[in-house]
């Protein structure tokens, strides 16, 4: 059976089972809502690689997850964003970082695979390639929410690197949590043509250095798409990086023969450490999975035979 | 088999109308880094610390594009950028949009070990740099006469490039002629990518791999290539330790690094197997090439591009500086 497929999602992380509903609703009607948007957009024909940035613009936009507006914060308070964009067919892909005023951190993304002989653009220069381009630019103050302002002060009180998900609790229940992850959100879609596309978007860690890169604009790991799957991953980035984890699920497809689901449980249970990531794929056959090793994950998917799927802890 | 192994590269794609003394600097250079490799490496010096103690000999020499001598972006500056990794834990570390750092790879090796982060760039890099207490510079020192002219025949010859109407001839003139080979849109003489890496294995088995590099001629600001980016442009693991160069965007769409690890790993391919076979299949149209090293001494070199400067040593006393195939 071959047909379209798509999955996204707002984050993997140590998201706690007594989420309080004014926190839980809002990302659960928003995943609702980006899927119905990429379904309709896949139905209607569009590309996987439009289908892919529009599903991100819309979870950047929204201030409840990492990205875009609602991205977490550096250690100075500020915002630094960052994305990638990959096309599976032609294997083009385009990356950003460092970003301060861009509404839409993928499509600029997009625009540097686009509009540029390279692949990724950083920082002061980013911001200036998005102005030369009459990208969308706002002042920085339009990302930052009260909710990521407490987390960093939180994050600062507790004095260490510290993932968003984690609920305010006393010092000693962060204890037991260990390090939680942090969100980011992504997309990865599939036409029935077998042409595959996966897009990331994330403002990082909280109280990062400023500076800091993470996996999420690093083709092969935290994005990846070539003619068997795509691949967007989730959850800490440095271990994301050391995993390559975006590309071993399609380098274990390739090279050891193993199905998408797989070699996507493969690497979420071996690649990395217990509690550290999470993605989402779909492979050119039009099949979906989303494993996670972390406490939870905000994720949907649809496929074309009608399955389709939104939840945010492991499905018993 | 067994025992410890060195590689060194400056870059893969080189002009074959480079003059002969240019190529002799080149080879003098290289085999000055392998000895010091090798003195380290009987020494017991470990994996890590020798590529990151060959890799700033390699920038602090004007010669290739990495350091002092590093090519230079479009507004005639230096912007470098380079990645470490060792393969016992796959611990990381990068940098990129360094300005002001004497030998970046000293940096990344930093990050890796001192921050909770693997990788850096801009200001956040520069800053870190400063509390760590590297040497400083200014970026001036990076900048030399040469790379200057480059940068002019550079630009002259995207200028034309562009122009339709002008034939493909004018400055770059003879040089282009003669050497009609192209490397990321530009005459190979003007191009000339010139990274630097180093791929290690020591007398425990155990890999690292570094990378450093200027970039891109005549770059827009701000361009981040193939080299601090793991994966791409370097890797290691518990099996091997690899290093990249050649066309930066190529290197990144294959996970070039990456895949010599993965297919010993996933197809149970040697080190010679796996590097043939990514060279041979990675690079689709890109032109790019490699050095590694296995956790059985074993060494490596591959490249589909015009040449690669390149020297290798295995403790059974195997020597080799090459720059053609």
């Amino acid at each position: 059976m071959v047909g379209w497929a798509i999955a996204l999602h707002g984050g993997a992380g140590d998201i706690p089972i007594d989420l309080p509903d004014e926190r839980r609703i809002p990302r659960e009607t928003a995943l609702r809502h980006c899927l119905d948007l990429g379904v309709s957009a896949l139905k209607s024909g569009e590309p996987p690689l439009d289908v892919a940035e529009l599903v991100v613009r819309e979870l950047e936009n929204h201030p409840d997850f990492n990205a875009g507006k609602g991205s977490v914060l550096t250690t100075q308070g500020t915002v630094e964003m960052e994305a990638s964009i990959m096309e599976g067919k032609t294997k083009r892909c385009g990356a950003v970082s460092g970003l301060t005023t861009v509404v839409n951190p993928i499509s600029l993304a997009r625009l540097v695979m686009e509009k540029t002989p390279h692949i990724y653009l950083a920082f002061d220069a980013a911001e200036a390639f998005a102005r030369a381009h009459g990208v969308e630019t706002v002042d920085s103050s339009h990302f930052i929410t009260p909710e990521n302002i407490a987390r960093l002060k939180q994050a600062k009180e507790f004095n260490r690197v510290q993932l968003d998900y984690t609920a305010p609790t006393p010092p000693k229940e962060l204890e037991n949590c260990g390090d939680s992850q942090i969100g980011t959100v992504g997309c990865v879609a599939v036409d029935s043509a077998g042409n595959l596309a996966s897009a990331t978007s994330t403002g990082g860690y909280v109280n990062k250095m400023v500076g800091r890169i993470g996996d999420t604009p690093v083709i092969g790991a935290g994005t990846y798409a070539n003619h068997l799957c795509a691949v967007s991953a989730t959850g800490k980035g440095e271990e994301i990086i050391r995993g390559t984890v975006a590309r071993d699920v399609a380098a274990l497809m390739e090279y050891k023969g193993l199905s998408l689901t797989e070699a996507a449980a493969y690497v979420v249970d071996q690649s990395v450490p217990r509690g550290s990531c999470g993605l989402v794929a779909v492979s050119a056959r039009g099949e979906v999975t989303m494993p996670f090793n972390t406490t939870g994950m905000f994720r949907a998917c649809a496929t074309e035979d009608g399955y389709s799927e939104m939840a945010i802890w492991p499905n018993n | 088999m067994g025992g410890w192994a060195i590689a060194v590269h400056g870059g893969a794609g080189v002009d074959p109308n480079l003059p002969a003394e240019r190529q002799e600097e080149a080879k003098q250079l290289l085999t000055r880094c392998l000895n010091l490799g090798i003195v380290a490496l009987r020494s017991n010096v470990s994996a890590i610390d020798v590529v990151e103690l060959v890799i700033r000999e390699l920038e602090t020499d004007p010669l290739f594009n990495s350091g002092r001598g590093s090519a230079l972006t479009e507004k005639g500056t230096v912007e470098m950028e380079a990645s470490i990794m060792d393969g016992t834990k796959r611990r990381c570390g990068a940098v990129s949009g360094i300005t002001t750092v004497k030998n970046p790879i000293s940096l990344a090796r930093l990050v890796m070990d001192k921050s909770p982060h693997s990788y850096l760039a801009f200001s956040g890099a520069e800053d870190f740099a400063r509390k760590q207490g590297v040497e400083i510079v200014d970026n001036d020192y990076f900048v030399t006469d040469d790379n200057v002219g480059m940068l002019k025949l550079a630009k002259e010859a995207n200028s034309i490039l562009f122009d339709y109407r002008i034939p493909p001839m004018g400055c770059a003139g003879a040089a282009a002629t003669d050497s009609p080979i192209q490397m990321n849109g530009l005459p190979i003489s003007i191009y000339a990518p010139e990274t630097v890496g180093c791929v290690v294995v020591d007398g425990e088995g155990r890999c690292a791999a570094g990378t450093s590099t200027g970039g891109l001629m005549n770059k827009m600001m701000g361009r981040i290539g193939d080299s601090p980016l793991i994966g791409a442009g370097t890797y290691a693991s518990e099996l091997c330790g690899v290093s990249c160069t050649g066309e930066g965007e190529a290197i990144i769409r294959a996970t070039l690094a990456r895949d010599v690890s993965a297919v010993m790993e996933y197809k149970g391919l040697n080190l010679q197997e796996a590097v043939d076979y990514v060279i041979k299949h990675r690079l689709d149209e890109g032109f790019a090439g490699l050095i590694a090293v296995s956790n059985k001494g074993e060494v490596v070199c591959g490249f589909n591009s015009n040449g690669m400067f390149r020297g290798c040593a295995t403790e059974d006393g195997f020597m080799e500086v090459a720059i053609w195939e």
